[in-house]
């Protein structure tokens, strides 16, 4: 049942790979940009599992509301408003009850809000280029380990690329060969959020 | 104050201190002036409560112009602007301009009783 202790798994799941991976996140950022991002989600989800049984015992959209607002006023970089704005937009385009097909159309307009916020596209070298396959692969109706492995062969896809957002935009060629930090968290989030899905599922 | 007030947004503290520090040397007390800067747990980085309360310092009803430096100041600068009630958010603009030169043009601007769409514009016309 998805339930306030489902609801808590994840969040706390969530939180967990954030912690665990925390010096990775770091030394993909410091490679090229200002080498925030993994203290900077690492401060943001540990005050999310601070608050996980109030969040967990709000509706799911509830619950991504104001998860997302705690990212937003806690992470103090450009991935704050980026994951905030990601799960805030999920939270208000998701019904209370949704089937799997609303929950996916939700997580579509939650990618459009992270676009329109960054001024940025698929393609680019961040999270959009883990968050639109992983979006194409619920689509295509694939089942949590299909979903998970998406999305890491998607960050790892982002090495090649040239950064056009972000710091790493400042490199140019020099940001080709080195893997996302954003897309390598995204990957972390919905690798960790899969595993938990699959036991439910 | 009926004159626009003026927001600067850097990662450093130091940046937005001393750039606001710059401003109050050319405009003195006349523009509502207020700096955010930091990540809020002492490192570099920008704090969405920060920009919100620098805003509320700043407010002015002829409206505020927010001078931003790098991406994560402008989408947070966006984040508080949005929350804002919707009356006051119609007054608040971010400036797409270069944060220093931007904040002393804009307030001297300011300073003259300009409207927020001429000190918008007029920190603007330093972008290329």
């Amino acid at each position: 049942m998805f339930d306030a202790a489902l609801r808590k798994r994840l969040l706390s799941a969530a939180a967990q790979t954030i912690v665990a991976h925390t010096d990775e996140l770091t030394a993909l950022d410091s490679a090229i940009g200002d080498g925030d991002h993994g203290f900077n989600m690492k401060r943001g989800f540990e005050a999310v599992q601070g608050s996980a049984d109030a969040f967990a015992a709000m509706s799911a959209p509830e619950m991504l509301k104001a998860a997302g607002m705690k990212l937003v006023t806690t992470v103090g970089g450009a991935s704050g408003p980026l994951y905030g704005t990601l799960l805030m937009s999920l939270g208000k385009a998701l019904p209370e009850a949704p089937t799997r097909a609303e929950a996916v159309e939700a997580f579509a307009k939650a990618i459009e809000a992270v676009k329109a916020r960054g001024k940025s596209d698929v393609g680019q070298k961040t999270l959009l280029d883990v968050l639109a396959p992983t979006l194409a692969a619920l689509q295509a109706g694939a089942d949590s380990a299909a979903v998970a492995q998406t999305a890491r062969q998607a960050a790892e896809a982002t090495a090649p690329l040239r950064a056009i957002r972000g710091r790493a935009s400042f490199l140019g060629e020099r940001s080709i060969g080195h893997v996302d930090p954003g897309a390598r968290s995204a990957c972390l989030l919905i690798a960790a959020l899969c595993e938990v899905w699959s036991e439910y599922a | 104050m009926s004159n626009v007030g003026i927001v600067i947004v850097s990662h450093s503290p130091k940046v937005a201190e001393g750039a606001a520090d710059m401003v109050r040397q050319m405009v003195g007390d006349d523009v509502p002036l207020a700096w955010a800067g930091g990540n809020g747990a002492g490192g570099l980085g920008t704090d969405f409560a920060e920009i919100a309360a620098a805003i509320e310092r700043a407010w002015s009803e002829a409206g505020v112009a927010i001078l931003v430096d790098l991406g994560g100041a402008e989408t947070n600068s966006e984040m508080a602007v949005e929350a804002l009630p919707d009356d006051k958010r119609a007054k608040v603009v971010i400036c797409n301009a270069p944060i220093v030169e931007g904040a002393v043009i804009a307030a001297t601007e300011a300073s003259g009783g300009a409207p927020l769409h001429v000190v918008r514009r007029t920190a603007e016309e330093l972008s290329p």
